[in-house]
């Protein structure tokens, strides 16, 4: 074998125009894969990033029922005090979890003193809420950024609200909401800053301190609607929504049926489906670069083939077995597809570090100024690379077959 | 006992619908370390005869023996093997590979084929390369030697892993006249350094009397048998 692998690597070097131009195809098409993926990964995971580490968090445990009705905000659905503590004990005996916020969530009349419109609050610690969603600070288009997320008397309301309602930071407001027995009751707050709108479940909510929004719904004990959690490392986020689960499952009600459930952002966020097609477009997209790699490398060993036949018939004339004439080609194949990929894993992870050192920037919807910053895991340059390296011996096993079947004297007289 | 014996052998192609016999009832003998002609018009079956020799191809009927192995009926695989341990080929168009060295021209059949050692090769190879007289050209590729060096290297190529026959299909064709004797004359040589077998195809007057035993062949058949000199044994 070390002989073919020898003879192999030769002959790649002697044909040497085709042996570039064989890798230049594989190059490309490896390079536009693995760059493909970057990017693609990088976009998901910075969309996916802004939805979790500015609104949702990694996961949220909810009293059940509760997000099949949230367009209402049920405040009967509200976590008990007692309840809480069961799942704070859970949370605080999962090393995966990073922090945790819990919030009152409702729905309420938000004025100006003209006029009147709809919005959905948060009551939230500003300490944890900002640990648990670190980018809701970031969101802040008018006001301060310094100090607590949201003190007690103060509201940040969404850029939309506040357009339409004329309303700018440091106005008075008033929140009128309606509490689980019916009753209605109102506060005054200072509008503290104007939040960025984003898409999706939250993103265009108000934010007030917890504790005014249980004085608001006249909470008789301190109540929880869900708690947001974040996860150490999201790439646990399956692993940790079935461990808690598990853990939060003897919480049971009067009737003894499971009182809570946990959700993964995917499950509340409607970008999880253009999360998917990412995912799908990716492998539409690797499939087809490949089946590029695949095609050429093929072309070329059909034509290398069809020029050697008079070598291949002199190999064949001369005693070569026809399995280490096949062996020959495919390991040509193989050394095409490890140096194609080894160039190219070169290239493309070169290409990463310098548009992260220079990263792009971009818009999206209403966000501007994103950073491009492509990155890619090891294991998915591996696969990359063993998918390419697979090809392109796939892609000489027609024309090494076709060679070591080769005739010896049709071969010969070739011209 | 003769190294090559043929008996009522025959081959018939099929061309374009029509049987094309090519060899009809051939038979001779050739003895070990002799020096043999298959002289003939072009089409008269020599080509054929070598191939069948050379077991590149089967006849449709009568008997072969290569060196006591009845080779008509060997598989393809087996036919490879018994070539690459006993046959040698130079052929009219040289079939050097030209990406290679003469060096490495050489070499390949003992990677290829024999799969000898590094050491052991590279010795076998100078020694063939000195005895064609081409060791001082070792390193130049196909493109760089003329006609007569390309034939010497393909006449070392196919001496290198000690085969016990050589056949040569028109090996001069390509080649000017005063060349071709020469390149005859090396073949005498190494037969004669070597005791390989030298049997080789040619339509050329002037280069069949250099063969030891000449067959005449005409229509595929053999009209004639000469001793043109004494078959010298190794």
């Amino acid at each position: 074998m070390r002989d073919v692998l020898r003879m192999a690597s030769r002959n790649l070097s002697r044909y040497r125009r085709r042996t570039l131009l064989t890798l230049l195809l594989i190059v490309i098409g490896t390079v536009s894969v693995v760059l493909f993926v970057a990017v693609t990964g990088s976009f998901k995971a910075m969309m996916v990033g802004q939805i979790t580490d500015s609104v949702l968090g990694h996961l949220e445990v909810h009293r059940k029922g509760y997000v099949a009705s949230i367009d209402n905000l049920p405040l009967n659905l509200n976590l008990r005090p007692n309840v809480v503590a069961k799942v704070e004990e859970a949370l605080q005996g999962t090393d995966a979890v990073e922090t945790y916020s819990p919030r009152v969530k409702l729905g309420a009349m938000f004025s100006n003193f003209t006029e009147t419109t709809s919005i959905r609050v948060n009551g939230v610690d500003p300490a944890r809420e900002a640990a648990t969603v670190p980018l809701l600070p970031g969101r802040m288009l008018e006001g301060s950024k310094e100090g607590p997320l949201v003190n007690k008397g103060e509201i940040l309301i969404p850029v939309l609200l506040a357009r339409g309602m004329r309303t700018k930071v440091g106005d008075t407001v008033v929140l009128v909401a309606t509490n689980r027995d019916g009753s209605v009751n109102g506060k005054t707050f200072v509008v503290r800053g104007i939040l960025e709108s984003i898409s999706g479940p939250g993103g265009r909510d108000g934010y007030v301190h917890i504790d005014d929004a249980r004085n608001l719904l006249r909470m008789q004990e301190p109540e929880v609607s869900e708690i947001a959690i974040r996860l150490r490392s999201p790439a646990r986020l399956d692993q940790v929504s079935a461990r808690l689960k598990d853990a939060l499952e003897p919480v049971i009600t009067k009737e003894g049926k499971p009182m809570l459930e946990v959700h993964t952002w995917a499950d509340l966020s409607p970008f999880a489906n253009l999360a998917r097609m990412i995912d799908l477009m990716t492998l539409f997209i690797k499939v087809l670069l490949v089946s590029i790699v695949l095609v050429s490398v093929m072309n070329v060993m059909i034509m290398a083939v069809y020029e050697r036949i008079r070598e291949i018939g002199t190999l064949a004339a001369m005693g070569t077995l026809p399995g280490r004439i096949l062996s020959l080609f495919l390991t040509e194949g193989l050394l095409l597809g490890i140096i194609g990929t080894a160039v190219s894993t070169v290239i493309a992870i070169a290409t990463i570090y310098a548009l992260n050192v220079r990263p792009i920037t971009f818009s999206f919807g209403m966000q501007q100024n994103l950073l491009l910053t492509p990155a890619i895991a090891a294991s998915e340059v591996a696969a990359i690379a063993g998918m390419v390296i697979a090809v392109a011996v796939v892609a000489s096993l027609q024309p090494a077959w076709k060679a070591s079947r080769l005739d010896p004297i049709g071969a010969l007289r070739h011209v | 006992m003769s190294l090559v014996r043929a008996e009522r052998l025959t081959k018939t192609y099929r061309s374009g619908g029509l049987e094309v016999q090519a060899l009809l009832d051939a038979g001779f003998a050739i003895e070990p370390a002799s020096f043999v002609a298959f002289v003939g018009p072009s089409g008269s079956g020599k080509t054929t005869l070598l191939n069948l020799v050379g077991c590149l191809d089967h006849p449709t009927s009568g008997r072969l023996e290569v060196l006591d192995t009845d080779v008509s009926k060997l598989d393809r695989r087996a036919a490879a093997r018994f070539r690459g341990e006993h046959i040698g080929f130079v052929f009219q168009d040289f079939n050097l590979i030209p990406v290679l060295t003469a060096y490495e021209n050489v070499e390949y059949p003992l990677i290829m084929v024999q799969r000898w050692p590094a050491r052991k090769r590279r010795e076998r190879v100078l020694r063939l390369l000195d005895a064609v007289g081409m060791a001082d050209q070792s390193s130049k590729r196909p493109d760089q030697l003329s006609g007569g060096q390309k034939q010497r290297v393909a006449v070392a190529r196919a001496l290198v892993s000690d085969a016990r026959l050589v056949l040569a299909d028109e090996p001069t064709a390509n080649l000017d006249h005063q060349t071709a004797h020469l390149v005859i004359d090396l073949m005498r040589r190494m037969r004669d350094e070597f005791g390989t077998t030298f049997v080789f195809s040619t339509h050329d007057p002037k280069i069949m009397g250099a063969a030891e035993v000449t067959f005449l062949l005409e229509d595929g058949r053999i009209v004639s048998r000469q001793e043109t000199r004494e078959v010298a044994h190794a």
